[in-house]
């Protein structure tokens, strides 16, 4: 049985073979000669990432390289996926210090409410975004591992200019 | 010793080499046609990927070796080392012998074109082309033909409906097409007289390249060159997004690469066979000294740059076809080269050869005047072809937008229809 292909009968001004093959030619070489290259050249070449991105969690440090945090509880209070882990401990002089201070990075949802909340500005969420590890536990990030992150933070949206002008 | 002499006119000899020589000769040819095919085919698969890229504003493999240029040696390594998969109920000595079979005749013709002027050497004038058959363009046509065996034993012995399906497209494709391709080489033979690539040649440098003389003949070829080897827009055979590769669906690791590199070798060979037959060979354009015995190493050497450029323009012009056009489909594939150019070459080959016995009987020498003459009777042709082709009458491209009255009669007829089959299953 042969099947009958279905071919649509067309105008003939409105059909246009060489004309569009032509045109077609043109518009490839034009593009070849003149990419408009978009591609961002990874490894080699970077985008700028927003001020206020939110990534990998740092944890800021004092002159004496003590992290700042006073383990006053209200980052894992306000955390929405409940992904940091704080056991507060406290010295001979009566200052609260983190005796664990843990954040699973595969919970967190990077929403920064632990950068607003924080009253000693210690913790930020971090303008970082190359976070691949070998392991699914080192993707819980000690306070030891907070503390060495260098890279820069975010800067949270400021309401009274809320364009980051 | 020899270099000094070799550049010395009245040192080297134009005489007929020996025939000892004459084989030594040949045997070096040979080397070096093809490794120079070889490496034209491995780098005309990087530059296919470079040129699709920028085609497409995209970068294309460019991290290993500068600009990606080692990039074909990586390829090579990764096909030679992945496994060799052999489907289970494929016929073994077919699926090995097909992607050999596909991948020799394209070389295989390289035999008999023509790369540059004689090469005057110590030892006699030595023709630069491997093998100046006789037979010269029908054993092109004849050899490559074959290459269609390659493709349809694949298609056949991998037991498997796609590429049963690719190979059969294939052959249907290449039968069709080769009749239009034969007769468009027909009005070639009449201007040149002679099957002889060398003398086709010749034929072009004193009347003018066979583009201008015989521009609907070299046309035709262009688009029958297209479809004998499986290029887009004629890639019926391998058509991926319907059936998935086609004939080379069940192939792997270096057996694959095979069909891929025979189809670049094709490439190379069909853009040699439309320089020389329609755009003059070795021939520098412009000039007449470079035809012309005497014959130097100088000469030589410029009349093979000025095929290669030919050469890989047209081997561009393929990738830059491929990055513009979408596939045909297959009913458009049939009826363009049944309904179109087969009629249309048949046409051109009787006016052709009117011509030509017109302006012998006129007792105009074959020479420029009538190289123009011809050219002007071929400009008036392109455009009455090119006004008629411009109808649509062509294909029917699918994308052209409806005038609105169609789309309403078009909507009527197709509630009639819905109305009577709803009826029908009632």
């Amino acid at each position: 049985m042969t099947i009958k292909v279905k071919v649509v009968e067309r105008p003939m001004e409105e059909v246009s073979y060489l004309r569009a093959t032509a045109k077609g030619l043109a518009l490839t070489f034009k593009h070849l000669v003149d990419p408009h290259k978009v591609t961002v050249q990874y490894p080699d070449e970077r985008w700028d990432i927003s001020p206020r991105w939110r990534g990998t969690h740092r944890m800021l440090t004092t002159e004496d390289g003590k992290a700042k945090c006073v383990a006053c509880g209200l980052c894992p209070t306000v955390c929405p996926a409940n992904c940091i882990k704080l056991v507060p401990g406290e010295d001979e002089d009566g200052n609260r210090y983190p005796l664990v201070f843990e954040i699973d990075e595969f919970r967190c949802i990077f929403c920064g409410y632990c950068q607003e909340v924080c009253p000693e500005e210690a913790i930020h969420v971090g303008r970082h975004y190359e976070n691949a590890e070998y392991s699914r536990d080192r993707f819980v990030y000690d306070l030891q591992r907070l503390m060495e992150q260098q890279h820069g933070v975010c800067e949270m949206w400021d309401p009274s200019d809320p364009k980051g002008e | 010793m020899m270099a000094p002499a070799l550049f010395q006119a009245g040192a080297v000899s134009q005489m007929d080499p020996s025939t000892g020589v004459y084989l030594i000769a040949a045997i070096v040819k040979l080397v070096v046609i093809f490794t120079i095919c070889m490496v034209g085919v491995a780098y005309s698969t990087f530059a296919e990927r470079r040129i699709s890229a920028w085609i497409q504003d995209r970068h294309g493999p460019n991290r290993v070796g500068p600009q990606g240029v080692l990039q074909v040696l990586a390829d090579g390594v990764k096909n030679i080392m992945k496994e060799e998969t052999y489907p289970n109920f494929a016929s073994k000595a077919l699926f090995i012998l097909a992607p050999g079979l596909a991948f020799l005749p394209a070389m295989v013709a390289w035999a008999v074109i023509p790369f540059g002027s004689p090469l005057p050497t110590p030892w006699g004038r030595i023709d630069l082309v491997v093998a100046d058959l006789p037979v010269g363009f029908l054993f092109t046509l004849a050899v490559t033909s074959i290459g269609v065996y390659g493709i349809v034993i694949a298609g056949w012995s991998s037991n498997n409906k796609y590429a049963l399906l690719g190979g059969l497209r294939s052959s249907a494709q290449m039968v069709s097409y080769e009749i239009a391709m034969g007769m468009s080489t027909v009005c070639v033979l009449l201007l040149a007289g002679n099957v002889s690539l060398g003398v086709v040649v010749d034929q072009q440098a004193r009347m003018g390249w066979n583009v201008l003389l015989l521009s609907v003949a070299a046309l035709i070829f262009l688009i029958s060159a297209f479809a004998e080897t499986n290029r887009l827009p004629f890639d019926l055979p391998e058509a991926e997004s319907e059936l998935i590769a086609g004939y080379h669906a069940e192939y792997s690791a270096m057996k694959f690469s095979m069909f891929p590199m025979s189809e670049y070798a094709n490439m190379i060979t069909s853009s040699a066979m439309i320089v020389t037959l329609f755009f003059g060979g070795w021939d520098i354009p412009f000039t007449h000294w470079d035809n012309d015995a005497p014959w130097t190493v100088l000469k030589s050497v410029l009349t093979f740059g000025a095929f290669a450029t030919k050469v890989m323009f047209f081997v561009f012009f393929y990738m830059w076809i491929r990055w513009t056009l979408p596939r045909f489909r297959y009913d458009q594939l049939m009826a363009l080269g049944w309904k179109v150019l087969l009629p249309v070459v048949l046409a051109y080959i009787v006016i052709v050869a009117g011509a030509v016995l017109a302006l012998d009987a006129a007792g105009v020498a074959r020479g420029p005047a009538f190289g123009a003459i011809l050219f002007g009777m071929n400009v008036v042709l392109l455009a009455v072809l090119v006004f008629a082709l411009d109808k649509g009458r062509l294909v029917s491209p699918s994308y052209a937008r409806l005038a609105q009255d169609r789309v309403a009669r078009l909507r009527a007829a197709s509630a009639q229809r819905s109305i009577v089959a709803g009826g029908g299953g009632q």
